[in-house]
């Protein structure tokens, strides 16, 4: 196979169709689980990040499994960009047994410490300074691994986000921070939260690069990612990147979305869906024909059907695990 | 045996653990070549130099939260908070992060960390540098609470809360730094969740923490001298807390005084109290249970009225002779 893609060195051409069926997985698990939250199927409440795919997986995919990141309340995609199996976070949202969390964490709680996934976070900001300390333990260690944070454009407001660009800075730790910009934190819309026109020009104020990238073009984040990641894994410290994006639901389930339009929305899902955009290049580029494209994309959600059969056949969790792993 | 303050106590349990396990770093605000605020790292940077002492910018949230990343991946930070009521600034990572991880990711992962922080009053420095707010830590399930009131029980501890793989929050009250007690120069540890019998006696329990165990311990001598004998209990650890020791002695001595520097309500003592209220020493009660506590108000900056804000020697006996009827 030949490209003329500018892909990062870790990313090579023939797994991109793998990378284009994890952005499916994504959107039709986030998908289903909007489904089963409409119907009352399950409890408690949920963060979609359909139409923010292209962050997730294109960040995770110049990622080398020892490698790390933190996550927040809007993660199943983060989640599953960094090897989650789809199975065990089904059952988690249905609180099942086999759940990663046992049933106690659901939806904003998944983790998966042994794969360098130390957990989605439901407080806003909370994982950044955690992933700071995470990169704290790489460069102790001398352990060459480089941590991720994810976060929303709303934690770039919290004192967390910016007590730890500062300390990750002075310390030079191989961290890289990946604000997903999505437009609004919950109903706020980032333009009335803000009085700049990037949250990346903050990274000035820390001394570290900042970089705006499209982040429904996950070739670009993949290339913005990659260069950050190289330079914490070379010592040079961090590195903050803000991925533009926009997210299709609304913030939780119980959202009316009055703070947007229904064209803004339209806007985004039919001009700048990610997976949209990354299937026709890898057309254009004959790295996958139209068909191809299709099987992969039923794959995904044929994936996701036997994600719920394995949930709904899967048991509760036993009352006496209750006090359970309160200590260890 | 020799002896050491209780300061070089918290400062020998953390060099020897260092020098035994390179896991084991100290962040914290002015550590380095300052030594704290209080002196309690001085000459460590000498020795272990600034990787494993790691200065830290003034950011309580970012150090707390680091900790729990690092804690996560295979360290074992010790974190100084400058004065205990900074806690509040950190307290997302404490107590929505460090306890809870554990619990949240199904049994995945442990944060063995141990958040050191000075605490109390007596010191003029007022309202927002002089608080006790161990009770709210007791609160949140998944962390452990440590009051050390001797250098003998601080540097046991200590150590034993650096080995736990649970978040720990140990409080070191300033007025106790430098008292001076009996410890070993070699390595020990005492196990969280024991208490321990400072003074035994047969008329009148009390169970008192930090700097009230000395003033009980001064209470007591008063109060031989007219013929009272107490026992004085130190729980050393409020989470977990040795709860039979404190049923027994009620049971043998039928009566109880609970005594504590934080504000009197929601505190501690009202927990101690509780809990002997619904175990078999009930039945063994002579006397309605005495709480002494702080007052509620903000901790006041003139001495007399610093003083007044919480327990005195003085209110001790008071409330023993009362259990005692004899007032």
């Amino acid at each position: 196979m030949t490209s003329n893609l500018t892909l990062p060195s870790m990313v090579k051409p023939e797994s991109l169709p793998e990378l284009l069926y994890q952005m499916w997985l994504i959107r039709y698990f986030d998908e289903k689980v909007d489904e089963f939250f409409a119907k009352g199927m399950i409890h408690g409440t949920t963060h979609l990040c359909v139409g923010q795919e292209a962050s997730a997986a294109g960040a995770c995919a110049v990622l080398e499994e020892r490698d790390k990141i933190t996550s927040t309340h809007r993660g199943h995609g983060h989640c599953i960009a960094k090897g989650a199996d789809v199975n065990r976070m089904m059952a988690e949202l249905f609180g099942r047994a086999t759940g990663y969390c046992k049933g106690k964490g659901g939806s904003m709680h998944i983790a998966d410490v042994d794969k360098g996934n130390l957990g989605a976070n439901g407080i806003v900001g909370g994982g950044i300074p955690i992933a700071v300390g995470a990169a704290l333990t790489s460069k102790l260690k001398r352990l060459g691994y480089v941590t991720l944070s994810f976060f929303g454009d709303g934690a770039s407001n919290e004192g967390s986000f910016h007590e730890s660009l500062n300390m990750a800075s002075i310390w030079k730790l191989p961290v890289v921070f990946i604000c997903e910009n999505n437009q609004y934190g919950m109903s706020g819309p980032i333009k009335e939260m803000i009085n700049i026109e990037h949250i990346a020009d903050r990274a000035g104020s820390y001394g570290i690069p900042g970089v705006v990238v499209d982040g429904n073009d996950i070739f670009a984040v993949m290339n913005v990612v990659a260069e950050a990641v190289d330079r914490a894994r070379r010592g040079e410290g961090p590195t903050l990147i803000e991925a533009k994006t926009y997210r299709w639901k609304g913030h939780s389930k119980s959202d009316a979305k009055k703070y947007r339009t229904r064209e803004e929305e339209m806007e985004w899902r039919t001009k700048r869906d990610p997976i949209a955009r990354m299937k026709s290049v890898l057309i254009a580029e004959q790295l996958l024909t139209e068909q191809q494209a299709d099987e992969i994309e039923q794959r995904a959600k044929q994936a996701i059907e036997d994600a719920v059969k394995f949930a709904e056949e899967s048991p509760m969790p036993s009352l006496d695990t209750l006090e359970e792993d309160v200590y260890a | 045996m020799r002896e050491i303050t209780y300061l070089e106590a918290v400062r020998e349990a953390m060099s020897q653990v260092m020098r035994e396990n390179e896991d084991v770093y100290l962040m914290g605000e002015d550590i380095g070549v300052y030594g704290g605020a209080f002196g309690v790292t001085r000459g460590m940077i000498e020795e272990f130099g600034p990787e494993r002492i790691r200065n830290t910018p003034i950011s309580e949230a970012a150090i707390a939260g680091a900790a729990v990343g690092s804690a996560m991946t295979g360290m074992r930070p010790i974190i100084e908070l400058q004065f205990s009521d900074f806690i509040t600034i950190a307290m997302d990572q404490l107590v929505n992060q460090a306890a809870k991880n554990r619990y949240m990711f199904g049994g995945k992962g442990k944060v063995p960390m141990v958040v050191r922080t000075p605490a109390g009053s007596g010191t003029g420095a007022a309202a927002q540098h002089s608080q006790s707010l161990e009770a709210w830590m007791v609160h949140v399930p998944g962390l452990k609470v440590v009051q050390p009131s001797t250098a003998y029980d601080a540097k046991g501890l200590l150590r034993a809360a650096i080995e736990d793989d649970n978040p720990v929050i140990f409080y070191e009250h300033k007025l106790c730094y430098r008292t001076k007690g009996h410890v070993p120069e070699e390595p020990y540890t005492i196990p969280l969740g024991k208490a321990d019998i400072k003074r035994e006696g047969t008329d009148v329990t009390i169970v008192a923490t930090a700097i009230m165990v000395h003033k009980a311990l001064a209470a007591a001598v008063e109060l031989e001298k007219e013929g009272i004998s107490v026992e004085i209990v130190d729980p050393r650890t409020l989470v977990p807390l040795d709860e039979e020791t404190i049923i027994q002695s009620v049971k043998k001595t039928g009566r109880l005084v609970v005594v504590h520097e934080a504000v009197k309500r929601g505190g501690i003592g009202g927990e101690i109290a509780s809990l002997v209220a619904e175990s078999e020493a009930f039945d063994y009660l002579d006397a309605p249970i005495k709480r002494l506590g702080g007052k509620p108000v903000p901790i006041p900056y003139n001495p007399i009225l610093e003083k007044a804000a919480i327990p005195q020697e003085a209110d001790i006996i008071q409330a023993v002779k009362e259990t005692l009827n004899r007032v």
